[in-house]
């Protein structure tokens, strides 16, 4: 009976369940990149203000150095993931498709790449305030793809209280394998992060949701998992989107998140394991956030990787590292082929929000011809939102933006389910994403018109 | 005796209906300025929301509340202001007749594609995904969000893939400058005839090597115009709009690759010309 109760799965409601490709990498563990030379860090990698650089043309950096503070309350610090020179600080390609103003430095061959004051660090005896601030100068966002800072997620506004703590393991976008690796291999560094974690929020219990197609690293987190601590490790099915937080906290504690409220409000923070993971290893070593785990994977790529790079690494780099790429690779995407970002220069960065780099071949990528609703509902079926993702999509079709707030645009999480059901081909998500980018201007300027 | 109960009734209640509506519109009558109305019919009537007011109803409110000058409706332009001024008996305010112009010149044979888009078309779709398809991030992606916003009827996609403006028929509302994810469209006061078409913040051969006709920042330019003219700032040439009176085609003459450019009127006159003749023709032929 017991046995029965642990390998019970939780889940939210509606979702689509599509093959989860994660063979490619699965069996590979985590392997250190070489350094190279060159290394181009954007001011600008994470949700929020830029970060204002604190190093000079020509100035020698330290490993772990910080070479940039956060501009604002949302923003995230930044440091050298190599010890060498600052050679320039100038617009450079940006995955997001502008030319952001990055720091690059050229590696010192010489060096031996040690981390500048590596140390533990005695963590109990710091109040949650010290921790906090540590934190937030220790540049850490969500790894996860969004690339929230951590901090301003632990910095609990007046009269809310985080009761519990989320680790984010589920990874439920197809191909990656990063948080996958990270629990099997790194499981100390994320019991320790949720130590300071619940220490920093008061939290009273912590859960970590992970998918059952990684049943292996649910078993090795429940055998390891320390008897003093008070976290539970929950399976969960596989089901996109499972990781998205709303619905993390739907198949848990069976609490919706209201419209237009963050996860808080159900006295909940969430984080993905890597982060938690990086915040251990913060405390372990001293490490701010200057490398992340990143999946190199796809039938595109000659030998696909669980890679530990530093942040800044360029993709042409990892390319090379990997072997190159195959023939007839026809999109390169950073992160899962559900909400990755498609590349359109080799030229860009390794970003600490990039989960993994996805090749695809002519095979996977076929140009489908649009044809019209057939109201078959399919979408309404997948939206994990709840929405009405058929009438949305005719509301954007005929550019009635304004009727469309009225019918929740804004609750889309943009995770593509109803793209991927619909049977017309009709692409939703990328006409909801250009109804919300407008209707956010919009109000932006009706904020401004006010004030 | 039934039948004429209910004729009798009704008959009363209509004429008690009607004693209390026109009661009640001698009593609850809204006063309202006669001259609103006038006004509203002397605007022109596109409800397009250029003036800052939603709708033309509303600025005509505004005119007659005398909160704005009859000058702020781009639409109308100076004739309008001029007879809704004299019919108010208020000064008509500073009129300029603003034009969008472009500010790129990238046709598809100049600043190459290196990626293939293949989704939703429309350019502030393919902006999101990593900032297009074009070797340039900040130039025109030429799938026509501004054409589709235009409510004049003012622009056309060419067939090079830039958008071309007919100055006539341009109001200024800024309808495409909103509509532009690259911030390429702006609006020029018409008189104005030195124009940068050019956005990008690229400097020297790395601004070239993503487009033949970009600004590359080497500012012979400003160094040609009389002095003050022309500030170079981030790597382009900014035209000061209070020193307009100083213009001179001078500053064009060295340009390396044409990227600033002496402007009457009408914004690459023959290439206008010569698809706007194809296009009356094609439609002119769709008829016969």
């Amino acid at each position: 009976m017991e046995l029965l109760l642990q390998r019970e799965k939780k889940t939210f409601k509606h979702g689509i369940h599509p093959d989860d490709y994660k063979h490619f990498t699965r069996h590979l563990s985590i392997e250190r990149m070489p350094f190279v030379d060159e290394y181009v860090l954007p001011l600008s990698q994470h949700a929020g203000a830029p970060s204002r650089p604190l190093v000079k043309l020509g100035e020698r950096v330290y490993r772990g150095q910080l070479i940039a503070e956060p501009a604002a309350f949302v923003s995230a610090a930044l440091h050298a993931p190599v010890t060498g020179v600052v050679k320039a600080i100038e617009p450079r390609e940006h995955p997001g498709g502008r030319m952001v103003e990055a720091i690059v430095i050229e590696r010192d061959p010489y060096s031996p790449q040690t981390l500048v004051n590596e140390h533990p660090i005695d963590w109990e005896s710091l109040s949650p305030a010290e921790l906090l601030e540590m934190i937030r100068l220790g540049g850490f966002v969500g790894l996860g793809g969004a690339a929230f800072p951590t901090h301003v997620k632990y910095a609990v506004p007046e009269g809310k209280h985080a009761r519990f703590f989320f680790v984010n393991a589920a990874e439920c976008e197809p191909f990656l394998t990063t948080d996958y690796r990270i629990m099997l291999e790194r499981y100390p560094d994320i019991f320790l992060g949720i130590r300071v974690i619940l220490k920093i929020l008061g939290s009273e219990k912590a859960f970590i949701g992970v998918e059952d197609n990684k049943w292996d690293a649910i078993e090795l987190l429940r055998e390891q998992l320390p008897s003093d601590l008070p976290c539970e490790v929950i399976p969960l099915e596989t089901k996109y989107p499972q990781g998205a937080e709303k619905m993390l906290i739907e198949a848990v504690l069976h609490r919706e998140v209201p419209s237009g409220r963050l996860p808080i409000d159900v006295e909940v923070v969430v984080n993905n394991v890597g982060t938690v993971a990086s915040i251990g290893q913060m405390f372990k070593y001293n490490q701010p956030l200057i490398e992340r785990v990143v999946t190199v994977t796809g039938p595109g790529i000659q030998r696909p990787a669980n890679l530990l790079v530093p942040i800044g690494t360029r993709l042409t780099d990892v390319i090379a590292y990997c072997g190159g790429m195959k023939e007839n690779v026809r999109q390169v995407l950073f992160g899962g082929p559900m909400m990755g970002m498609p590349q359109r220069s080799l030229e860009v960065p390794i970003l600490k929000g990039t989960s993994g780099v996805l090749f695809l071949t002519e095979y996977e990528v076929v140009p489908r011809q649009e044809y019209p609703c057939i109201h078959c509902m399919k979408c309404v079926d997948a939206c994990p939102m709840y929405l009405n993702p058929s009438l949305l999509g005719m509301l954007a079709r005929v550019r009635r933006y304004d009727d469309m707030l009225e019918h929740y645009i804004m609750d889309c999480i943009e995770c593509g389910s109803c793209s991927y059901v619909c049977p017309s081909n009709i692409p939703l998500v990328q006409r909801f994403r250009v109804a919300k980018a407008l209707l956010r201007e919009k109000m932006a300027r009706e904020k401004a018109a006010k004030a | 005796m039934d039948v004429a109960t209910a004729i009798g009734f009704i008959a009363a209640l209509s004429v008690f209906l009607a004693i209390s509506l026109a009661i009640a519109n001698s009593k609850l009558k809204v006063q309202e300025d006669p001259r609103i109305g006038r006004v509203e019919e002397m605007l022109p009537g596109a409800n397009c929301g250029a003036c800052g007011f939603p709708g033309c109803r509303a600025f005509a409110e505004n005119v007659v509340a005398g909160k704005v000058l009859p000058g702020q409706c781009p639409v109308g332009g100076p004739e309008t202001a001029r007879i809704v001024a004299e019919y108010l008996g208020v000064d008509a305010g500073q009129t300029v007749k603003k034009v969008a112009r472009l500010l790129c010149a990238g046709s598809r044979d100049v600043a190459p594609q290196i990626a293939e888009y293949d989704g939703y078309p429309s350019c502030r779709a393919a902006a999101a995904v990593t900032g297009g398809f074009k070797g340039c991030v900040y130039g025109c992606l030429g799938l026509g969000d501004c054409v589709e916003s235009c409510t004049f009827d003012a622009m056309f996609m060419a067939p090079n893939g830039l958008p071309m403006i007919d100055v006539e028929k341009c109001t200024g509302c800024g309808d495409c400058v909103r509509a532009c994810p690259k911030g390429i469209l702006e609006l020029y006061p018409i008189s104005q005839h030195l124009i940068v078409q050019c956005k990008s913040l690229l400097a020297g051969d790395e601004a070239l090597a993503v487009c033949e006709v970009a600004c590359t920042g080497c500012g012979i330019c400003a160094a040609d115009a009389p002095e003050g003219l022309i500030l170079m700032k981030n790597n382009l040439p900014i035209v000061q709009q209070d020193k307009l009176n100083l213009e001179t085609e001078l500053a064009t003459l060295r340009c390396p690759t044409g990227a600033i450019t002496w402007v009457d009127g009408q914004q690459f006159p023959e290439w206008f010309q010569q698809w706007k003749t194809e296009k009356q023709e094609a439609k002119t032929s769709r008829v016969v």
